[in-house]
């Protein structure tokens, strides 16, 4: 690429230069001929689809590359002295202390059993020589700074008392500790919802912004880095493809790559006609509640929680209802419920008009292998011992009046239906990629033509283009087929790509219904508005003008 | 690249070496089940304690007798006892876990409270208790020793049922309409098989020690018969002026466990298709 400019004229920080790293000293290139530059207090985005060679990029800076991977050529410049080839010992002075960096998982990237003041310590004692009160009284204004509620408590807590954007933001703040000159940020919102998502990237800027730290972040979502980097660098097959300013990559895209990317972004289709009103509903729910149980004490059960508190529903034939929430809202739960995967503790799921699980035998099972589930990751969902034919041929066992060679046949006529090889059938899923497994999962989910799908959160795992392949596909499915669908996410793009109409969930209760524009439009209640403020769709984070200027341009 | 090539060419080389360690150890059982050197009971009392020479090529032990064929002849009942004991062990164990592992609730409780109160009890207390039961017999030894493994196969297995429950594929498997047993047989022992493999040879190797331990103490397989345990308890006094007497035997027990540990990480590794290429 072309010589790395700096931002706003100001000396860099960081200078990646022709950065390149090897699976083993002569191996394949995992990132190759890398150059960027980051001034102080600059916020840069790597960008890049899994695979790309961004976390590797970015771990090498701090020589966190895992086992075979190696820097083998370039040099990476912070503050005068070239990182690439500094001692381990003088590496370790400068982790943490100079460049801090926060990790994808906040569920598994603080140590679950150690208290939160002491991992915030941890950092603390190891670069500056401080006396414990004063670690402590320092750890006590950051997390006030965050505005955690009670931080006396919250440093003798564990980390499993909290939530995961509560456990990222604690994580930032232990990070931020230390007055890092940079820190470097591996999809630090990928595993949480729209509204912490929010939260945690709001605290991110204004963290870094207060103390001039350069944040160097890492992401597939276009769409967050719209929001919140000044340049990105856009990666592929560990080539930079392209640099620049955010707003100009993303509006006037010059690498086919890149425009590949921001098509990809989630953009609301027309509607659907609307399902005929006068039809008795596929699928209705009246009063649904699901409670689960306390932990049970050898004596005693522990008090249960209420996962749906209340819920009615009707969903119509061929139609899709997305259900939309935060984590912890019960969407996941209401979902299994109507799969039969956890038993209501009271109210009635009614499917063609006849109340599912009363039912018993063989009616009731023939009602329930008509509606039929997607899961939301597509590494666990499949049995790593089974083909790929077999997987989708499995559920046909169950129906008694196909053959063994009318079985296989319709199995490979499923997967060439998902857009998946006949040659695939004999692989097992550890041999496909993210996309091609949640493939086989929607080939399983429909190979016995069921009538209802409850889809659980069945993009969030995969990619963005990826992502934009299986709706796509999900819809072409739905299209052919004519099954309803639930929508369950907490993803607003994908559900505006896919839904007919919204459900919108808080705390077990459905707060909001309506059809996909009437609820993206004209949002009613405020949960709801909160949730589309959070959501950072692309045409949002820009001013809306610029936009559509262009693309009316572009129709014109 | 070329790092993963090696490892793997380790991985078989490993596989290939235990695989020809255990077929010696299983062709001198069957040869010493038809000929041996010597008879393995012959007592010589001119010729105990001798050495190795070309006549008896491993030496002779306190009553003559020759340990070449002792060893051949002991191959057979240690390694008959042993397999039969892992076996029993594990079919029972893997049975009882699975099924606790899967049914949850008071069954679950109330098998697990059983086999903790066994797993308290060291194993080999465990099996002379039941040995007394039972009597010192062939058998005897591995319905013992069988019993007292149990409880550890138990809990392993029923950890990996618990955790494999969880995951998605299983409940791919409840929503498709499969019955628990299909779904237990289909879903779930399969993906069992690699902990349960990598047990099982280790089990192998503490039934062999056990069951030395157990002759050790007069309770194995009753004299005259040769076991590996036995040789090695009774040639114990003469350690000093015929080492012999217990090297040979200690050798064999070492490399049969070997044997037969690398036989079943390869075993573990075949089995499984993420780790095939």
């Amino acid at each position: 690429m072309t010589t790395p400019a700096t931002f706003n004229g100001a000396p860099s920080l960081l200078e990646v230069d022709r950065l390149t790293v090897r699976v083993g000293a002569e191996g394949p290139a995992v990132v190759e001929d890398l150059s960027f530059s980051l001034a102080a207090g600059e916020i840069l985005a790597l960008v890049g689809e899994s695979g790309s060679g961004k976390t590797m990029a970015a771990r090498a800076v701090l020589d966190l590359l895992p086992s075979p991977l190696v820097i083998s050529a370039g040099r990476i410049g912070f503050d005068g002295v070239d990182l690439a080839r500094l001692d381990p010992q003088a590496l370790r002075r400068i982790r943490g202390a100079r460049i801090g960096m926060v990790f994808q998982e906040p569920m598994v990237s603080l140590n679950p059993s150690m208290t939160i003041g002491r991992q915030m310590a941890e950092g603390l004692r190891l670069h500056k020589r401080l006396p414990a009160s004063e670690i402590r009284a320092r750890c006590l204004a950051m997390l006030e700074r965050i505005r955690i509620a009670d931080p006396e408590r919250c440093l003798a807590a564990y980390p499993h008392e909290f939530s995961g954007g509560m456990r990222q933001r604690i994580m930032l703040a232990s990070v931020m500790l230390l007055k890092p000159a940079l820190l470097i940020a591996d999809e630090p919102t990928t595993a949480l919802d729209t509204l912490a998502q929010r939260e945690v990237l709001q605290l991110m800027t204004e963290l870094t912004r207060e103390n001039g730290t350069a944040v160097l972040m890492i992401s597939h979502d276009l769409g967050m880095v719209a929001h919140y980097a000044q340049r990105a660098v856009v990666m592929r097959q560990g080539r930079a493809v392209e640099i620049g300013d955010t707003q100009r990559v993303l509006l006037a895209p010059q690498d086919a790559y890149t425009r590949r990317l921001i098509d990809a972004l989630p953009r609301r289709g027309a509607a659907r006609a609307p399902a005929p009103s006068d039809q008795a509903p596929l699928l209705a729910l009246q009063d649904v509640v699901v409670d689960y149980a306390g932990r049970r004490r050898l004596f005693s059960q522990g008090a249960g929680t209420r996962a749906v508190s209340g819920v009615s529903l009707t969903i119509s034939v061929g139609e899709t209802l997305a259900l939309v929430g935060a984590s912890g809202s019960g969407k996941t739960t209401l979902g299994r419920a109507i799969a039969g995967l956890v038993r209501p503790s009271g109210g009635e799921i009614r499917f063609r008009g006849r109340p599912i699980g009363s039912s018993a035998g063989r009616d009731g099972r023939a009602q329930r292998l008509n509606i039929q589930m997607i899961f939301q990751d597509p590494f666990s969902s499949l049995d790593p011992r089974m083909r790929v034919a077999d997987i989708i041929e499995e559920p046909l066992r169950l129906l008694p009046d196909l053959s063994r060679r009318e079985r296989k046949a319709r199995a490979i006529e499923m997967l060439t239906d998902v857009g998946l090889e006949p040659q695939h059938a004999g692989r097992f899923p550890h041999q496909l990629s993210g996309g091609q497994r949640q493939r086989v999962a929607i080939a399983r989910a429909i190979v016995r033509r069921p009538a209802f799908v409850v889809a659980d959160e069945p993009v969030s795992a995969l990619d963005m283009t990826v992502q934009k392949q299986i709706l796509a596909l999900f819809r072409r499915l739905q299209e052919r087929y004519g099954f309803a669908c639930l929508f369950v996410s907490h993803d607003l793009g994908a559900v505006e790509q896919v839904a007919d109409r919204v459900a919108v969930m808080e705390g077990g209760r459905i707060v909001e219904t309506g059809t996909r524009d009437e609820v993206f439009d004209r949002p009613q209640h405020s949960y709801t508005r909160a949730l589309l403020d959070a959501a950072m769709l692309l045409d949002r984070s820009f001013g809306d003008a610029d936009i559509r200027a262009g693309e009316e341009r572009n129709l014109g | 690249m070329s790092a993963r090539a090696i490892g793997f060419s380790f991985a078989q080389a490993n596989g290939i070496i235990g695989g020809v360690i255990m077929v010696v150890v299983v062709a001198a059982a069957l040869i010493g089940m038809m000929w041996t050197p010597y008879d393995p009971l012959r007592l010589d009392i001119m010729a105990r304690l001798q050495g190795p020479s070309a006549a008896h090529w491993l030496g002779t032990d306190e009553f003559g007798r020759d340990v070449l064929s002792r060893l051949m002849s002991g191959a057979r009942t240690s390694s008959w006892i042993s397999l039969s004991t892992v076996l029993f062990a594990t079919i029972g164990g893997t049975a009882i876990g699975v099924i606790a592992g899967f049914l949850r609730g008071w069954a679950d409780r109330l098998m697990m409270v059983a086999n903790d109160a066994l797993l308290a009890f060291p194993g080999l207390l465990l099996a002379l208790g039941i040995m007394a039961v039972f009597g010192a017999s062939r058998n005897g030894i591995i319905i013992a020793l069988g019993l007292a493994y149990m409880p550890t196969v138990v809990r392993v297995v029923r950890g990996v049922v618990l955790s494999i429950r969880e995951l998605e594929y299983v409940e791919a498997s409840r929503v498709m309409g499969n019955s628990e047993f299909v779904t237990m047989a289909r879903h779930i022992v399969p993906n069992c098989i690699a902990p349960i493999t990598v047990l099982a040879t280790s089990l192998f190797g503490w039934v062999l020690l056990a069951e030395s331990a157990l002759s050790f103490l007069g309770l194995g397989v009753p004299p005259p018969a040769a076991t590996w345990g036995n040789m090695l308890a009774t040639g114990r006094p003469y350690i000093g002026q015929a080492p012999w007497l217990v090297i040979f035997p200690g050798l064999c027990i070492s490399v049969t466990l070997l044997g037969i540990n690398l036989l079943g990480d390869a075993l573990r590794d075949r089995l499984d298709p993420r780790m095939r290429r």
